[in-house]
């Protein structure tokens, strides 16, 4: 192949290469320096800052909550425990398209609108990157199985296992256990923050609210090494959290169910206490609901339900509601006019069916039209006649009434261990003066003398007076909790003695009150057949005064909600009482009819309860407690 | 060059003053095997500890790096001016395959490199270019007068543009990027007037520009990336994010062998291929970054002894632009991992997992090899 010749100057070319190759590896070797100045930069100078960066990465400080304290009755049948659960959820750094992904599980299992915007809620909450948020909770096995069987076509999606409050007598005990529930914004500003940060519920109402503090318990942590994608890898240090402590309360499981079931479907509220302690063995409030709906966040639907019903399940009559004592408190009644000296167990009167102020024309009428005729205490509160009581409050005067059983737990808060209690009222002239700014009439003296008027008491106070009455005038405090871990609850002041000018009117009162069972003529002795034991009681008939406006247009249940409001309160045995109640059916009528046969029911559960225990006891060789 | 033969028999005719060693008898030059070998020990402890402690990995590195040896080993027994004759035409059919793969080329991971040889498995053609492109610039260059005139270097420019341009449309920018360099070696190693390179200085402002215009979006977000990693940790800035928190936490010492938290828990991403450095200077610290750098230094230095020592125009020039490419390897990766570069996919010469790079760079070392075993045995 013909090529034009080159002249090649080799000596030159050489020279040129050495030159340039010379330039070359000196270019290398600073580049190198460069290189080196670079890693002097970082290794040396910023150390610090991406030593830092590197442990930020893969150090993380997680707080593991503690294990909820269980609740449960005196024989240790559970009342609240912790249940394992699945809740499907999902990771969005792990997942590529979230709504797809969402799209694809709602295809597998069902999912409505309101959990996938709680969902979204919840992401937007979260507050690290890489953790799992929760689509949806308490997943049935075959959800379980669904979502398991799908996983692989599911990045990013988890199942996760959870404990979650459950109440197994769901209705039965709504209003005396009361219910956990998510913490909400108000809750987390006065909440311990560090103790709540691995929490995510919180009690709402009851003993899970009041006892929040010894049942939630302390919060453990853990540092822990996670990888790029958030897994642990390790943990480096934990501190265990404390569990919560377990809770025993006073309460009586298989009284409470005779309970609810006694009331058969009515409304109304049963207190029941034990009066040497004042531990509260029976706390119902009907209608009641289902707190485990609370737990893992009722729909609004369920929630207005609840909230709308005219039956008012979400409130606790037991503790707030605020009703005429009626008649039931004549027997104390009865002590305060012995004790202040208006009446003695031989004085009598003739009731001819009504009684009359000098200077007033209204008529006060007794319960029985035609009247009771003679009639001395002891007749007074066996038939309950209503004019010998008109005539020996308006004889005491309002202040005298008020300052006698004030000390019966009647007209302020009892203290009991449960939030949110009303106090009910007890009036007085100071009262009327500073609330309504009206002078005292002596007619309102009057029937606040059978228990109307302005007089409100709360069926747990009624209670509480019964086991005073009950206890010859020991008083004691109403407790939910027996123990708390190990410990048991203490009450703050030491139990004081109300003292009569004349003690024996304790017993004398006491037999009147069990003719109102046992003698031919009580308001209650419709309820004396059969029985093993003897009951000191009164029965109570509030007249309900007004329902107000709008809370209801149907007319025939109106008409229904005018009735009275049935009432008893009583204890047993006579002698050595075991347990003092109050029942109080909403709009069931007359005392003796509608309220009586609920105790009589409840006395016999809590005795043949008590009968078990004592057989259990003798089988196991334990001594009683 | 039929002087070759006589000369050969009369040295080992006369073994005592033309003497002979070993290691020249079978072409291997052992100042740069040690060096290669140190390397490549060094490497595979790094590779042990990012690639999560796999010895599977290491054994499939280790049979490559046989593979590699015994290419290099072949490679050195051919005398370069074999090579010389060959340039051309394996030059041509690198160019034809590249053409092939653009039309009928495999595809993965988004990109189109590789030729399925029935048989053979797969064929990345840009590996054989990154070889052919020096070389052919070299013949090129060799035949003309030096240093060239604006002519040869239009025509040089051409031959190593051609084929980086096919590469880049791969895409795979990183070897286009490297095929270019070392047709620029090349071309600067024969005397290119320092006018030439001045104005091409300049002409990069222009061209930069042009070149983000057809630049696809990925490559596009690694620049941005590179000129603020900060913008966006959690996205795109991420590697690189990761990678310097895995360096600048190693400290002057390091935290020890198979010790390093980024690489280990998955923070550190492709920590057993392109970003194996960073493991490196996590867990051996600054001292460590260092050692490597030498053993590179000392590589590259022996490789350009071997340049001006050769004994053609041909031979040094070849010799020259693969021994600087290996260096361009080495600070590439090393400048993309430390964020002084943007990310383009460049693997650490001899210490990144990986196959037909591994080979294609022993296959440069073998030809260093033949350049320097079969010089002509001048009495020094």
């Amino acid at each position: 192949m013909p090529r034009p010749i080159t002249l090649k100057d080799h000596y030159r070319e050489t020279r040129v290469f050495a030159r340039r190759s010379v330039v070359a590896l000196s270019l290398v070797f600073l580049l190198m320096l460069a290189l080196i100045a670079r890693m002097v930069w970082l290794q040396v100078f910023q150390y610090e800052k991406y030593r830092t960066m590197a442990d930020e990465n893969r150090i993380t400080v997680e707080p593991i909550g503690p294990t909820r304290g269980l609740i449960m009755d005196r024989n240790g049948t559970l009342l609240a425990d912790n249940r394992p659960h699945y809740a499907v959820s999902i990771t969005k750094e792990q997942s590529p398209d979230i709504n797809a992904t969402i799209t694809h599980i709602g295809e597998l299992i069902a999912l409505d609108d309101a959990l996938i915007d709680r969902f979204h809620k919840r992401l937007q909450q979260r507050q690290r990157p890489n953790t799992p948020v929760a689509l949806k909770f308490k997943l049935t096995e075959e959800e379980i199985a669904i979502i398991a069987v799908n996983q692989h076509r599911l990045p990013g999606v988890t199942l996760d296992a959870y404990l979650v409050r459950h109440y197994p007598w769901n209705d039965m005990l709504s209003h005396a256990v009361g219910y956990v529930g998510r913490i909400n914004e108000k809750e987390l500003q006065t909440l311990d923050a560090t103790n709540y940060s691995g929490t995510e519920h919180v009690g709402k109402t009851g003993v899970e609210a009041f006892y929040e503090d010894q049942l939630h318990g302390t919060v453990g942590f853990q540092t822990i090494e996670t990888d790029a994608r958030g897994r642990i890898t390790r943990v480096l240090e934990r501190t265990d959290p404390v569990p919560g402590a377990d809770l025993m309360l006073y309460l009586d499981l298989p009284t409470q169910i005779a309970a609810v079931k006694a009331l058969d479907g009515r409304r109304g509220a049963i207190v029941a206490i034990e009066p040497s302690t004042g531990g509260v063995l029976a706390f119902v409030s009907m209608p009641g609901f289902d707190p485990n709906l609370f737990v893992t966040g009722i729909d609004y639907k369920s929630y207005q339900e609840l909230q709308d019903s005219l039956e008012r399940p979400l409130y606790n009559r037991a503790l707030q509601g605020q009703y005429p004592p009626g008649s039931t408190i004549k027997p104390i009644m009865g002590l305060a006019g012995l004790h202040y000296g208006f009446t003695d167990w031989g004085r009598s009167i003739y009731d001819p069916g009504f009684y009359k102020l000098d200077n007033d024309n209204h008529y006060y009428r007794d319960w029985k039209k035609w009247g009771h005729g003679v009639v001395n205490l002891k007749t007074a509160i066996v038939q309950s006649c209503d004019t010998y009581f008109y005539d020996l409050a308006f004889k005491m005067g309002v202040d005298r009434i008020h300052d006698f059983f004030l000390p019966f737990g009647l007209g302020k808060r009892t203290g009991i261990d449960l939030p949110n209690e009303r106090p009910g009222l007890m009036p007085s002239r100071a009262w009327k003066r500073a609330a309504m700014n009206q002078a005292w009439y002596p007619g309102e003296t009057l029937i606040v003398g059978i228990g109307q008027g302005y007089m409100l008491s709360t069926p747990l106070q009624l209670a509480l007076s019964t086991a005073i009455l009950a206890n010859r005038g020991k008083m004691v405090h109403p407790r939910m909790a027996r123990l708390v871990g190990d410990d048991p609850t203490i009450d703050d002041k030491p139990m004081e003695q109300i003292k009569l000018n004349n003690p024996q009117d304790w017993d004398a009162t006491i037999d009147a009150m069990r003719d109102v069972i046992h003698s031919a003529t009580g308001t209650a002795r419709g309820i004396n057949q059969d029985l093993t034991y003897d009951i000191a009681g009164k029965t109570g008939t509030a007249q309900v005064v007004a329902i107000k406006q709008g809370e209801s247009y149907d007319a025939s249940k109106l008409k229904e909600w005018h009735k009275d409001h049935a009432l008893f309160v009583g204890f047993a045995p006579v002698k050595e009482p075991r347990i003092a109640l109050a029942i109080l059916v909403e709009n069931g009528g007359g005392g003796g009819s509608a309220a009586a046969p609920v105790a009589r029911q409840v006395f016999d559960a809590y005795f043949e309860s008590l009968a078990e225990d004592q057989i259990d006891n003798t089988f196991t060789g334990a001594a009683a407690p | 060059m039929n002087q070759d033969f006589p000369f050969r028999l009369d040295a080992l005719r006369n073994p005592v003053t033309r003497r002979i060693s070993l290691s020249q008898a079978v072409h291997i030059d052992l100042p740069l095997l040690g060096g290669i070998v140190v390397l490549i020990c060094v490497g595979l402890f790094v590779l042990y500890s990012g690639s999560g402690q796999s010895m599977d990995t290491i054994v499939r590195q280790l049979s490559r790096f046989a593979v590699g040896m015994a290419v290099m080993l072949v490679l050195a027994q051919i005398p370069p001016r074999t090579y010389k004759r060959w340039t051309p035409w394996l030059y041509g059919i690198g160019l034809g395959l590249l053409v092939a793969v653009l039309v009928a080329g495999a595809e993965a991971k988004g990109a189109q490199r590789w030729l399925a040889l029935p048989g053979f498995g797969r064929f990345q053609p840009s590996e054989l270019m990154k070889l052919m492109v020096p070389l052919m610039v070299s013949w090129y260059l060799s035949e003309r007068s030096l240093p060239p005139g604006w002519k040869p270097v239009l025509l040089a420019s051409a031959l190593m543009l051609v084929p980086a341009v096919l590469i880049a449309k791969q895409p795979d920018l990183g070897t286009a990027l490297l095929i270019a360099s070392a047709g620029f070696i090349a071309l600067f190693l024969s005397g290119l007037s320092w006018r030439y390179i001045a104005g091409l200085v300049v002409a990069a402002i222009p061209a930069g520009a042009g070149l983000w215009m057809v630049m696809h979006d990925y490559q596009r977000q690694r620049v941005l990336t590179f000129l603020n990693p900060e913008m966006d940790r959690w996205g795109s800035g991420w590697n690189i994010t990761q990678s310097k928190t895995a360096i600048g936490s190693g400290g002057i010492e390091g935290k020890g062998w198979l010790n390093g938290t980024q690489a280990h828990l998955d923070f550190l991403p492709e920590s057993h291929t392109d970003f194996i450095i960073a493991v490196l200077a996590e867990e051996f610290g600054l001292l460590g970054v260092c050692a490597l750098l030498l053993i590179y230094f000392a590589i590259i230095a022996r490789g350009t002894y071997i340049a001006m020592n050769a004994q053609d125009t041909y031979s040094r020039l070849v010799a020259g632009s693969i021994t600087l490419t290996f260096f361009v390897y080495v600070f590439v990766n090393i400048g993309m991992v430390s964020g002084i570069l943007p990310v383009v996919g460049v693997p650490l010469p001899l210490v990144s997992y990986g196959g037909t790079s591994a080979v294609t760079l022993m296959a440069g070392f073998g030809i260093l090899m033949s350049i320097q075993t079969h010089r002509k045995l001048v009495p020094t």
